[in-house]
This record gives C-alpha cells, sequence and structure tokens, in this order.
C-alpha cells in the first residue's frame, strides 16, 4: 500500500474516502464493489456508486485495489491476562496483536488478578483501552464472585458500568442451582451468561480428549459428555428461567446437535467457536504438544467436522480467537502440567478463511461469523458497515498466503498451536473510528 | 380521624357475623366477610384512640399466643388487642416451651387444647403448621404467620389502612415490591387485593419472585420504574439479609440500587401514591430512610396502629359466637 499509516489522519473530523473496494456486510447482505467514506470516527457514506464521479477535494483517498473491505473482525473471548499476569500478555501487546489480525473489537475474559467482578475493575480495563487506542476491548465480568461458582455478582451495576456479559471464564459454572439462579437473576437486567462447557467432575484430572490417541499417549481423557452433558443440563435450565444463554467455543458433535435442536425449540441461546476446534484435531497433540494442549481439549476428526457443519448450518453463530497467552514457563512443562490454551489474535481471521477456501461457508457467511453475529449476541456497536456506525474496518486480502512463525507473533506469548502452518488471507489495512491503527507490510 | 371514613361504613351487604370458625388464611374469605371485619375494626381504632382503651368484651376468655418463630411486632399487637378486650392473654415462644424437648407440634396442640383456652394465635416457621395445629384443638386459630405461607390479619391491617386513607379498595392499582418468593405478607396481600376488587403488581429481581407468580393473576415486573407506573399504593417488603449475599441477591448496594425505594424510583408512581411497609423495615436496603419517615406519604406507622385494631376485630369475630366453636372447621 502506497499510503502512510497515518492516512485516515489523526484529525477529527478527516474524512477518508476508500475506492476500488469490495464491500463486504453480512448485516445487509452486501458483497459487491464500491467504496466507504468515513468522517472523523464514524462511517459517513457507503455503497457501489459512492464516488463514481470522483472523490471530492480535501478528502483523503485509499484504494483498496479491489481488495475486500468489511467491518472490523469481533473477537468475543480473548484472555488479556492484564491486570495480574502481564508476564504473559497485556492490554497494550494484545491489542497490536489484535490490530494485526484485523480485529478491532476485543471482549475479555474476567479471569485476571484481580478478578473482574467489581465494577471498579470493569472500568479499569476500559480506561487502559481507551488510553492504548489500539483494538477496543469490553469486559465480561465474572458470573460469581471471584469465580469462585457459588455467589453471584452484583449483575446489574456491573452492567451498568459497562460489562458485556457474565461468565466464570475458563471455569464452568458447575453447580447447577447456581447456574439457575444465574440464569434467573440475569434476566432482570436481560444480561447474558456465558458458558465455559466442563463438567469438572468429568474432566477430572483429564489433559486431552478421551479417546484412542489418550489411550496411546498414557494421558488421561476428558470425555465429549463432560460438554454435552453441561450444556445439556444448562438448556434445560434455560428454559425453565427465560435466560440468555450462550455456549463458548464447542468442541464436540454432540453439543453442536443440542444446540441445532434447542435453535429449533426457539429457546434463547447462542454459541461459538474457535479454529483450533475447526482446523485440527487430536492428533495436533502428536508427540506431547504442549501448544496442542487447549480447554476444552482438541477433539476427533468427527467432532471436528460437526463443529464445520455447525459452522456452515448456523448452529454455531460466531468465531472467536478463544486467545490465551500462556509464558514458556507454563507450557514448557510434562503434558499434563502445562497449562491450557494458545494464543489466537493474529491467526483468527487466516485459519477462518480456510473453511471458505475450503469451500465449507461463503465468504460473506465467514466475515458474518467474525462480525456481525458476535457484536449481536453481545449487542455491541460494532460489526457493520452502515452510516452512523463506527468507522472499525478491515481491509482484507483473502488469498494472501503465509505462514504461521513465532518470530513474526505480536503476542507476548507466542503458544500457537498453529505454528509453521500455511495460512492465506491477511489483514491489510486496520481502521478504528477512522484512524488507520495498521498497515501490512506490502 | 380521616374524612373518608364516613364513606367506608357499613355497606349493607356485609354479614353481620364471621361465619369461620378459624382465620387460617385470606384464601376462601369472601369481600362480604372481609368489609365485616374491617368495618368492625374501624370501630376498634376509635376505641383505641381514647384515654380508657378497654371493654370487657372477652372477660373470661383465654387467648395463647403461641409463637415457634421470633416476633415483637407481632405479638405484642396480639397481646393489646387481647387485653384491651378484656381477655387474659398468654404468651408462649418456642424457646420456653417443650417444643425444644422434642415435643410435636400436635403433642403441643394437644396439650394446650387441654387447658381450655378461647383463642390460639399461632406463628410457625412452616407453611401449613397453623393449619395442621388447627386441626387438633376446639378453640379458635388465628394464624400469626405461617412459613412464606399467608399472615392473614396483616393483608387485613394493610387493606385497613388503604380504606381510611383511599376510601376504598376497588380500582386501586397496588404494586408489592421486594422480597415476594419468601413473604407470606405478600401471598395474603395478592388475595386479599384482588377480592376486594384492586389490581396488583409485583416488582422483584427473577430471583425473588416464585416460579408461577404470574398465576397468582398479578402482573409481573423486573424493573421498578416500570412496575410503579401509576400505582396507587406502594407495599415495601422487608429482605431478609441472611438472604442478601450471593444466593437470591448480590449485594445490598446492587438491590437497594435496582429494587430499593427513594424518591427517584417512586417519581414513576402516581404523586400521591402512599407508601407501606409491614415491618420491620431494613433502611437504605428495601427502602430509602427520607421515603420511610415522608410523612405525606408514609403510612408506615398508620398500619401500627391499624393491626392492633384489626385483630380486635378479628379476635371479637371468633368468640362472638361460642356456638361456632363446635362446628366443624371450614368455610
Amino acid at each position: 500500500m502506497a499510503t502512510k499509516l497515518d492516512a485516515g489522519g489523526a484529525n477529527g473530523h478527516a474524512r477518508v474516502a476508500y475506492v476500488n473496494a469490495r464491500l463486504i456486510d453480512p448485516a445487509a447482505g452486501l458483497d459487491a464493489p464500491g467504496a466507504l467514506l468515513t468522517e472523523g470516527e464514524t462511517i459517513a457514506d457507503l455503497g457501489p456508486d459512492l464516488f463514481k464521479p470522483g472523490v471530492p477535494e480535501g478528502v483523503a483517498t485509499v484504494d483498496c485495489k479491489g481488495l475486500y473491505l468489511s467491518p472490523g473482525l469481533v473477537d468475543i473471548r480473548v484472555q488479556l491476562r492484564e491486570p495480574g499476569e502481564e508476564h504473559k500478555e497485556t492490554i497494550s501487546t494484545a491489542g497490536a496483536a489484535a490490530i494485526a489480525g484485523g480485529v478491532t473489537t476485543m471482549v475479555c475474559l474476567p479471569n485476571t488478578e484481580p478478578v473482574i467482578d467489581d465494577v471498579a475493575v470493569v472500568e479499569f480495563i476500559a480506561r487502559r483501552a481507551r488510553e492504548l487506542k489500539r483494538a477496543k476491548v469490553y469486559a465480561y465480568a465474572a458470573a460469581t464472585r471471584g469465580l469462585k461458582g457459588k455467589d453471584i455478582t452484583e449483575m446489574g451495576l456491573l452492567s451498568e458500568a459497562g460489562a458485556v456479559g457474565f461468565t466464570d471464564g475458563v471455569r464452568a459454572i458447575a453447580d447447577a442451582g447456581v447456574m439457575r439462579r444465574a440464569l434467573s437473576y440475569s434476566t432482570t437486567f436481560n444480561a447474558l451468561i456465558v458458558q465455559h462447557p466442563e463438567e469438572p467432575s468429568l474432566a477430572g484430572m483429564g489433559a486431552m480428549n478421551e479417546g484412542e490417541v489418550a489411550t496411546r499417549l498414557g494421558i488421561a481423557g476428558i470425555p465429549t459428555a463432560a460438554e454435552s452433558i453441561i450444556v445439556g443440563r444448562d438448556l434445560r435450565l434455560v428454559e425453565m428461567t427465560g435466560g440468555r444463554y450462550h455456549v463458548a467455543h464447542v468442541s464436540t458433535a454432540e453439543t453442536v446437535e443440542l444446540i441445532r435442536r434447542a435453535k429449533a425449540k426457539g429457546l434463547s441461546v447462542t454459541c461459538d467457536t474457535a479454529p483450533p476446534y475447526f482446523a485440527l484435531n487430536e492428533l495436533a497433540v502428536g508427540d506431547y504438544r504442549s501448544f496442542a494442549k487447549l480447554s476444552p481439549p482438541l477433539r476427533s476428526e468427527q467432532d471436528r467436522l460437526a463443529v464445520v457443519a455447525g459452522l456452515a448450518d448456523g448452529t454455531i453463530d460466531a468465531i472467536a480467537s478463544d486467545h490465551a497467552p500462556q509464558d514458556q514457563d507454563s507450557k514448557r512443562l510434562p503434558f499434563v502440567q502445562a497449562e491450557c490454551g494458545g494464543i489466537g489474535l493474529e491467526t483468527l481471521l487466516a485459519l477462518s478463511l480456510e473453511l471458505y477456501h475450503n469451500k465449507k461457508l461463503g465468504l460473506i457467511d465467514v466475515v458474518r461469523r467474525l462480525t456481525e453475529a458476535p457484536a449481536r449476541i453481545l449487542g455491541l456497536k460494532a460489526g457493520r458497515l452502515e452510516k452512523g456506525a463506527p468507522a472499525d474496518l478491515l481491509l482484507f486480502d483473502p488469498a494472501r498466503p503465509w505462514v504461521v512463525q513465532e518470530r513474526a507473533i505480536r503476542s507476548k506469548s507466542k503458544n500457537t498451536p498453529f505454528e509453521r502452518r500455511p495460512v492465506q488471507g491477511m489483514a491489510v489495512r486496520t481502521v478504528i473510528d477512522g484512524r488507520t491503527v495498521f498497515q501490512a507490510a506490502a | 380521624m380521616s374524612p373518608a371514613l364516613t364513606a367506608i361504613s357499613n355497606t349493607g351487604t356485609a354479614p353481620l357475623r364471621f361465619p369461620h370458625r378459624n382465620l387460617l388464611g385470606i384464601e376462601g374469605l369472601s369481600a362480604d366477610e372481609i368489609t365485616f371485619l374491617l368495618d368492625l375494626a374501624d370501630s376498634y381504632v376509635q376505641q383505641n384512640r381514647e384515654a380508657d382503651k378497654k371493654s370487657t368484651i372477652l372477660r373470661g376468655r383465654t387467648i395463647i399466643n403461641l409463637f415457634f418463630e421470633n416476633s415483637t411486632r407481632t405479638r405484642t399487637s396480639f397481646e393489646l388487642a387481647g387485653k384491651r378486650l378484656g381477655g387474659d392473654v398468654i404468651n408462649m415462644s418456642v424457646s420456653t416451651s417443650s417444643i425444644k424437648k422434642g415435643e410435636t407440634l400436635i403433642d403441643t396442640a394437644m396439650t394446650l387444647n387441654a387447658m381450655h383456652p378461647d383463642v390460639l394465635v399461632v406463628r410457625h416457621p412452616d407453611s401449613g403448621a397453623v393449619a395442621l395445629l388447627s386441626q387438633k384443638v376446639n378453640c379458635a386459630v388465628i394464624n400469626g404467620g405461617d412459613g412464606s405461607h399467608e399472615h392473614p390479619t396483616q393483608a387485613l391491617l394493610d387493606a385497613l389502612t388503604i380504606r381510611r386513607r383511599r376510601g376504598k379498595l376497588q380500582g386501586l392499582l397496588v404494586a408489592i415490591c421486594g422480597d415476594i418468593l419468601h413473604s407470606r405478607v405478600a401471598r395474603s396481600n395478592i388475595q386479599l387485593l384482588q377480592i376486594m376488587g384492586a389490581r396488583v403488581r409485583l416488582i422483584a429481581p427473577a430471583t425473588l419472585l416464585p416460579a408461577a407468580a404470574e398465576r397468582l393473576g398479578a402482573e409481573v415486573f423486573l424493573d421498578m420504574r416500570k412496575g410503579l407506573k401509576d400505582c396507587d399504593i406502594v407495599m415495601m417488603l422487608r429482605l431478609q439479609t441472611e438472604r442478601m449475599q450471593g444466593s437470591f441477591v448480590p449485594s445490598i448496594r446492587e438491590y437497594f440500587h435496582f429494587f430499593g425505594l427513594d424518591y427517584d424510583k417512586l417519581s414513576a408512581a402516581k404523586p400521591d401514591a402512599l407508601i407501606m411497609h409491614p415491618g420491620p423495615m431494613n433502611r437504605g436496603v428495601e427502602i430509602d430512610s427520607e421515603v420511610a419517615d415522608d410523612i405525606d406519604r408514609s403510612v408506615i406507622r398508620e398500619q401500627v396502629e391499624m393491626g392492633v385494631a384489626v385483630r380486635m376485630a378479628v379476635l371479637d369475630a371468633l368468640t362472638r359466637d361460642p356456638a361456632q366453636r363446635n362446628a366443624p372447621h371450614g368455610k
């Protein structure tokens, strides 16, 4: 790209024309060549005919060269590690990784130190993110105090402070009575409860998917039933309480089917998955690779195919990165002792585009699962190209090939399960509130 | 005296006596029977304001206040009511009774029955316990509150308070706010108000609403401002602090912020809406102190006064015709 990084300017009322773009906006069903105008922090106009006669004087121009201009990606499952574990990641380093990956909005989990279960911590995260001016950051608050799974949090006050949903992060809300109460109480404020679907008493000491691979490696397994049992239980509680419920990182065929049936029944349920669950299976654990130790664990090929099918038919609403930074000390351990999780902000777009390249989903549907759908689940003002919306944009080249390599990773932690994987599709320019915050090297 | 008082004297349709042996709940009472009790209570309000408050209607009668649950207000109110009518009142509370020594409820009832009381006023922490006890005794039984089931004299005193202020119950819009789930006061009031032609709204966080709240005939709201809109009467319920920490609601500050009655939320109700509370109040939890003490709006102290009159009326009504005591239980 010829334009300098600051095109689109710091000037609050600057007008920038994005011409020669392929506009893609799933919310409007738009996929057509055209142009878009931003004015200050918002989208002022867009359409196939905009600037047909030429760009007026005084408007900066970005030539998109036929690449796709979409809403910036909305990643609804990110662990920032700040406050508390800044040696693994910070709001600043995660922000740098996010914008390089085309993510303009992140929603962070409450499993920080201190836990996000208090209004003051929600406000701290929002202030830090504002100061850094990288990706926008929203926070989930804890569903139970201290993530202890017992007493529900101040969902009303936390919602007023800006918490977009309630979850115990990487822990399940395991007690059925507590879950009932959380779902019931949340209806008072129309708040969303997000579940990490794993029944702890079935997961036990398990470290990977229960099955042949775990058997051969001699590692205690986590059965798929650990996921489907808690989702099945929760769906029954949703029916009882009328709560709004979201299942994070769906990983099994059984769960996909449970949610498919619940949606057919009209229950207020949504779900997401993450790239490892449609782009990898348990074989990635290979020779005890701790970078492939995730939570939920990588599943069987049959589960992976069911997740792909769930994405294709819309049972799975959204794709999130499930970004979980772990430092070397946490991963360079015997497999069973290593921490769970993989980073994902910088690979979210390219891995999701594999679904398009493999002809499982249309491009507009891939973009929908990364933008409009997650924004809608959480009620965020993001994920759409429309007049008056925040000018959070992603210009991307779906075909551009690259290889995931540790040295190019911007995240503070480097624990990707996709190391050395050749992928296709790259963020070329990321715009937040009308300001270009990232441009890829040519 | 309220200027409305003249408007509320006998409608002519009320019966001349109360046809039930016991007062176990509001459920099953007719509008006429309720009106009869309220009219009778009205006359006792006057008696209680005289220098000489005592009459002889219950002379020679024995009333036992049998309280299996702590209470100061209700027990004192019943005790005063009995004494002002000239009866002999004995208070028995659980800590001094043989219940602690393992006697069953029914054994206690039989023992007390052998002492020939005329009225038993019973409060018990378990729903249904008072009705069970009433089946084993020969005397009249008044439910002084059973578990989360009924507290009929509270509903009657609330109705009397409203009627004296507004002249009627018919057509009023009444909001009952707070811990509906555990409240016997709410269950009695929901029934009484609807029997008398008032419309009832329930306002609470979802965790403090019973599962089938909407089946009680009331409209259910999760938001105070929406629920209080256009209400004539705002009844606040006590939130028990042992229910505060995390289980039903997460904290006092959150509860007060969203469900505590303050002037801001109250502004949604009618400008002259009355504020009621069965007591004891948790100031700063379910009600702001300023609102509770607002002499133009709050009738909380008046409720206490009406309580004695209502209990006198109930004691009077249940002891008027001794032949009734041998009649079969029921309506």
